[in-house]
């Protein structure tokens, strides 16, 4: 059997067991629309832990971060991942637990309903909707074209015949990705999804540590043969690695060589010269501005409407108490590898292909997918070709479910009136939806602008929900706010929003800042930072001068706390 | 203990921006970047700190009843 159809094999056997999972599930259906979209609250703490950590780390946690480390060094752990540990777990603390309270209570669905229901005002609902449904597209974007880049990356010379570069082409991975995660959707709703899952966020996490180990021993190993190596003396490396530390000895320590290697180094000391930019090991390459106001990204979980979709399915509050601990602990152990492959890539040790070398930005994504294919057997890149599809498919199902219910929910179901409709016929109307929404993602995949500048937009629609945090925290937190509070901060998060992305050339810009003079000096600083403040600012200055919601809905939501209204 | 939970998480967002190993290219353990330590450190760091939050800071007056929790479908995770 050829290299690629051994891949092909084994990628098609895990997408096999993840439909048996989302069918064999679906004996489980309870035929109710809650039961469809919720799971009737009925997933306990591990599931929980696993949805939610599967549902956050997108294909960019796996082929992102190793491709950001490979162009900007190490410190994008620091500026991605250690601050989603500290921000992500805030958010299911304070929003997520308080929310699922209130929702389980009040049956909502989605946010729509919930603000609808918080603000005393059903055309909030007109305003959030949009905003929403358009925020999550570019996310689905991300997963659906990381996984063509991915599979493209690491079938490379596969097929000769097949392509001009001989790999699997992206819109046949990002088909075939997109049916299997429509199947087990459609069957499964909310329960198989948060059961796939958890099957692919463990398939994922043991096979980053497998690749993490395979890659280690094979590039130093690999490297002592080619004489790539040297020691501290000066001279090349001919004794093999002792093991998996000594592994780790030799190919970190070649980390900063980029740097050296271009500038000092000639062919006659015999390591490979590479193109790259400055050190690797520090974050020499960040800004200390950006890095900082980069804390504000992860507030996004705070507002995304697959992440609201999810809290509410727990079974209880306490059901929280796992995920909200262990999520810290789940980054580091998928990121640290991931970074670790993508710095190491910057070192000497391993020949890159031209376009690799010619430009590091650009092709940074499939820099994980090449590792693969070079540092590992065929059965293992195809296990390890599957933990990467695992990753970026935990995203996309729950935001698949999530625009269908919110298409059902507060389109449909709410315009057309409760009683118009069967619980069967909502069951069956999200099921359209989301065959709708899969058959749109598929083909906006496809085009130009989307396979470009989609992880451009990735930062900015991140940006967005961030933007919206102030307005989901104070709905939970102050009695205060008011509709017209909420509009305003809305609508300034959207105008500023989009001000901001005209002038960075809609995102053609990369590493767009918003400079601001600070003395003699300039500080640049991310979009996020101007378009959060802007927005808490506006919800919290009209909240104050205009007419509180009734005294009814505050006794709702906050039944224990004196009322001016 | 409220306090000291929450000032923990705030400390974590402090240190977070620890510009004191910017250009610090030392390895620990002879194979991790300095700067990469120290972030994986944080963490674990938050882990810690989210265990005591919800030992010592849960938030109080949650709608949810428990025993009707446990009714919903025993065996489900």
């Amino acid at each position: 059997m050829s290299p690629g159809m051994i891949k092909v094999v084994i990628i098609g056997a895990y997408l096999a067991s993840l439909l048996f999972l989302g069918v064999f599930s679906s004996r489980l259906f309870r035929g109710t629309s809650k039961d469809y979209m919720l799971a009737s609250h009925s997933i306990g703490p591990f599931l929980l832990l696993m949805s939610l950590f599967g549902t956050t780390m997108t294909g960019f946690a796996l082929v992102g971060s190793t491709g950001e480390a490979f162009a900007e060094g190490v410190g994008v752990y620091g500026m991605l991942a250690s601050s989603s540990g500290i921000i992500h777990s805030l958010c299911f603390f304070v929003l997520g637990i308080r929310l699922y309270s209130w929702g389980k209570k009040y049956g909502y669905t989605t946010q729509v309903g919930f603000f609808r229901d918080r603000l005393d005002s059903d055309k909030i609902g007109l305003v959030l909707f949009p905003i929403l449904v358009g925020l999550v597209v570019p996310y689905l974007l991300v997963g659906v074209i990381s996984a063509g880049k991915a599979i493209e990356g690491a079938t490379r010379g596969d097929f000769p015949g097949l392509t001009e570069n001989g790999a699997i082409p992206p819109w046949l991975t990002e088909f075939v990705i997109c049916l299997v995660v429509l199947i087990y959707v459609f069957f499964g709703g909310m329960r198989g999804t948060a059961w796939a899952n958890t099957f692919q966020t463990l398939v994922f996490m043991i096979l980053g540590i497998v690749t993490f180990y395979i890659i280690a021993t094979s590039l130093a190993e690999n490297a002592v043969a080619d004489g790539r190596v040297q020691m501290e003396n000066g001279e090349v490396r001919t004794e093999p690695p002792r093991g998996f530390m000594d592994s780790l000895h030799i190919v970190s320590r070649e980390i900063p060589k980029a740097r050296r290697v271009r500038d000092e180094v000639t062919a006659a000391d015999q390591i490979q010269t590479v193109e790259a930019p400055q050190q690797f090991r520090t974050r020499h390459r960040l800004d200390p501005w950006m890095f900082f106001t980069y804390m504000l990204i992860p507030f996004s979980v705070g507002m995304f409407p697959h992440l609201f979709q999810h809290w509410l399915t727990a079974r209880s509050a306490a059901s929280f108490k796992l995920a909200v601990v262990c999520h810290p602990i789940f980054i580091m152990i998928v990121w640290v590898p991931c970074v670790l492959i993508g710095v190491w890539a910057t070192t000497g040790l391993l020949t890159l292909p031209p376009p690799f070398m010619a430009n590091p930005s650009e092709n940074a994504n499939k820099i994980l997918g090449f590792m693969v294919k070079a540092l590992s057997g065929d059965v293992l890149g195809g296990f390890l070709l599957a933990g990467i599809l695992a990753a970026i498919m935990s995203s996309l199902d729950s935001q698949f479910l999530c625009i269908g219910t919110m298409f059902t929910k507060d389109i449909v179901v709410h315009y057309g009136g409760e009683d118009r409709f069967t619980d069967k016929q909502v069951v069956l109307i999200s099921r359209c939806f989301i065959i709708a929404v899969v058959i749109a993602t598929y083909a906006l995949s496809l085009t130009e602008i989307a396979q470009t500048r989609v992880f451009q937009l990735g930062i900015w629609c991140f940006s967005g929900f961030s933007s919206l945090f102030p307005l989901a925290f104070l709905a939970v937190y102050w009695r205060g706010l008011t509709k017209w509070g909420a509009y305003a901060g809305v609508l300034t998060a959207a105008g500023v929003w989009c001000w901001l992305f005209k002038l960075s050339e809609f995102g053609a810009t990369e590493n767009w800042s918003v400079d601001i003079p600070l003395g003699d000096n300039t500080i640049h600083t991310m979009p996020v930072a101007s378009i959060f403040i802007a927005s808490l600012v506006a919800t919290v200055v009209v909240s104050l001068i205009t007419p509180k919601p009734s005294a009814a809905t505050l006794n709702k939501f906050f039944p224990n706390a004196p009322h001016a209204a | 203990m409220k306090i000291v939970v929450w000032g923990l998480v705030l400390l974590l967002v402090v240190i977070h921006q620890d510009v004191w190993n910017w250009n610090n290219d030392r390895l620990v353990l002879g194979f991790l970047p300095i700067t990469l330590a120290f972030h994986a450190g944080i963490s674990i760091g938050a882990g810690i700190a989210w265990f005591l939050a919800i030992n010592f800071a849960w938030p109080e007056g949650l709608d949810d009843d428990p025993d009707t929790a446990a009714s919903q479908e025993g065996g489900a995770a």
